[in-house]
């Protein structure tokens, strides 16, 4: 079945039915740019596979690729900033944080400066292997001073995000989801705001903390129990850094039990933040922990690599259900 | 808008030399209240920042902030007592402040931090930066059709960091001749001389595609004449190859084989401090 199926460069498989929209970060950056004249965008030689080409069209006076060289791409983005432009860049996130971290921290973070790095190729959205998946890049991010860090679901959320960042103070991370994207979250009705988790039902049985395209999973593993006489519900914390602790603490003591759903190594990401609000709250609860383990992933397709490390929503479904078995909280077959 | 410093046709050398002679009396303040510092570079730099500064810049003595103005980047962080020295000249640091230089709780650091001191234009202590972050300003004030241009030392040592040469890839890239970088060449870095060859400085910058003159970093009338040079725009970034000579203007402090960082008795300090008047007499 997945025999034939390319490598993939950041871009989601289409999942049956549901609906995506192509490109939401350029349509985002694109209305960003018109509310905000001093709006620039740059990326190192990967313009084709991070959306900005609608961009560059549009306003190629304020598109700038500098090659391939990411240092460069943001100790030039922390100098526009320096007068007083906002600079969008886009590269790979394992590029971004492994590369050009010093870059990160201290020409952009230490200064304030308003820098946003959309980063693609989020944990296990490529198949070229351990040089491009960034598995790790939330725990990196986080751990800088001064950062917002995001990791968003759907299209939904990537649009406004792109739309929005010319309004975060200082340095953002976030994830890119590119191409076609899945459409999770109602445009009409879902509003992103920094900082603040958001949640998706009210059952108890079970509840899921998740971030980035993981609350997709989540949410139909959530279904899918709730069809089967569990009451589930999701916690969808897009904003990784400022962490809503208090949403994830008030979320837990709500449930019975709990999981937790990360595109990124079990090292320092949303699990570990989990654990320390859990800590901080002085709340505990049974922890179920899906997430990419602590190795360099292989080369591999997309779809492949989602079903063996367990990210999409049929293992996560599995899984817990199986845990729930095991518990003697029945998900019935 | 108190307009000073503004580039004039007619440089008044001795004005000049005095500028320099009197940053290294501020530097020398700061290390003797440290007992220590990254003197040597400093002294090596004080008549290229007495000419910035005093002749070159466009700069506002009583709005730091100005928006319009030139910008001084220093990439090599651990030259900051070099900038407080000149920041105190110019009155963006008291003078009263110099020999806290160092010391804990001091704004005036060991290596420049933004943000907390007037007319310290980027965080410089991890090398490699300022060159970029440089490209991106000009790249702005470019942008922004304003007039203003950015200037940016960087240490030959520092030339040994690859993102320089990324960011000097993108200068040329982008045709930036409202950026001048300097390169000082003092010839040491932290575990001595140049642990790994460097040279030819100025045909690696004409091979990246900038114009290049090399000067003694040191002869006031040089450096003059280098900031002359660098006001001509002929779409490509220029840079100019300083050869200066850590602990310049103190004999017995050019002599010092570890001129990376100095460490000086502290009954040497007047004994230094004459020598430096006397040489200079």
């Amino acid at each position: 079945m997945l025999k034939g199926r390319t490598l993939g460069m950041g871009e989601l498989e289409r999942i049956e039915d549901r609906p995506f929209r192509t490109a939401p970060f350029a349509a985002g950056t694109l209305a960003a740019a018109t509310r905000c004249d001093r709006l620039a965008v740059l990326t190192a030689d990967l313009g084709k596979y991070t959306d900005v080409h609608p961009f560059r069209d549009a306003h190629p006076d304020r598109f700038f690729n500098v090659g391939m060289a990411e240092q460069a791409l943001v100790s030039v983005a922390a100098g526009l900033a320096k007068t007083g432009w906002t600079a969008y860049c886009t590269t790979y996130g394992a590029f971004a944080t492994r590369r050009a971290h010093d870059f990160l921290a201290i020409a952009c973070a230490h200064g304030g400066a308003a820098v946003k790095m959309f980063a693609g190729n989020p944990g296990l959205t490529t198949g070229y292997g351990g040089t491009h998946q960034a598995i790790e890049d939330l725990a990196l991010m986080r751990a800088i001073p001064d950062v917002t860090v995001i990791d968003p679901c759907d299209a939904t959320e990537m649009q406004q995000i792109a739309e929005q960042a010319i309004d975060i103070p200082g340095t953002v991370y976030c994830r890119l989801l590119r191409g076609n994207v899945p459409v999770v979250l109602d445009p009409a009705t879902y509003r992103f705001e920094v900082g603040k988790a958001t949640r998706f039902g009210e059952g108890g049985d079970v509840g899921f903390v998740s971030t980035g395209f993981m609350t997709e999973r989540c949410l139909d593993a959530a279904r899918k129990l709730e069809t089967q006489g569990v009451r589930a519900s999701v916690l969808h914390v897009g904003t990784i850094k400022p962490f809503d602790a208090a949403a994830v603490a008030e979320f837990a003591g709500s449930v019975t039990r709990l999981v937790t759903a990360e595109n990124h190594v079990l090292v320092g990401g949303l699990t570990s933040l989990v654990l320390d609000a859990m800590q901080e709250a002085q709340i505990l609860r049974p922890m179920l922990k899906i997430g990419i383990p602590d190795r360099f992933i292989e080369c591999g397709s997309v779809p492949y690599l989602q079903d063996k490390y367990g990210l999409t929503a049929a293992r996560v479904h599995e899984r817990v259900a199986a845990w729930l078995d095991r518990s003697g909280t029945s998900a019935a077959a | 808008m108190a307009l000073t410093n503004h580039p004039s046709e007619t440089p008044n050398l001795s004005f000049l030399k005095e500028k320099a002679l009197q940053l290294r009396r501020l530097m020398l303040v700061q290390a003797a209240g440290k007992g220590q510092g990254y003197l040597g570079q400093g002294l090596g730099l004080a008549e290229f920042l007495a000419t910035l500064y005093h002749y070159e810049l466009r700069y506002d003595r009583d709005n730091p902030e100005w928006e319009d103005r030139d910008r001084f980047f220093l990439s090599t962080g651990h030259y900051s007592i070099a900038l407080w020295a000149v920041l105190a000249d110019i009155g963006y640091v008291s003078k009263e402040s110099l020999p806290t230089y160092g010391a804990d709780e001091s704004p005036l650091e060991m290596s420049t931090i933004e943000g907390r001191v007037p007319g310290v234009e980027m965080t410089g202590g991890s090398l490699g930066h300022g060159l970029g972050i440089a490209v991106g300003a000009a790249l702005g004030y470019r942008l922004s059709k304003r007039d203003a241009r950015v200037f940016v030392e960087v240490s030959d040592g520092e030339l040994q960091e690859g993102s320089t040469w990324e960011a000097a890839t993108a200068a040329n890239a982008f045709g930036l001749d409202n950026l001048v970088a300097f390169v000082d060449c003092n010839g040491i870095q932290a575990d001595g001389a140049m642990v790994v060859p460097i040279e030819p400085v100025a045909d690696k910058w004409r091979a990246f595609g900038w114009d290049v003159i090399e000067i003694d970093g040191n002869a006031l009338d040089q450096v003059v004449g280098a900031m002359h040079w660098a006001r001509m725009a002929r779409g490509r970034p220029k840079v100019v190859v300083m050869r200066t000579k850590p602990g310049k203007g103190i004999a017995r402090l050019e002599a010092r084989e570890k001129a990376h960082f100095i460490r000086v008795g502290a009954d040497e300090w007047d004994v230094i401090a004459k020598e430096l008047e006397a040489e200079n007499a």
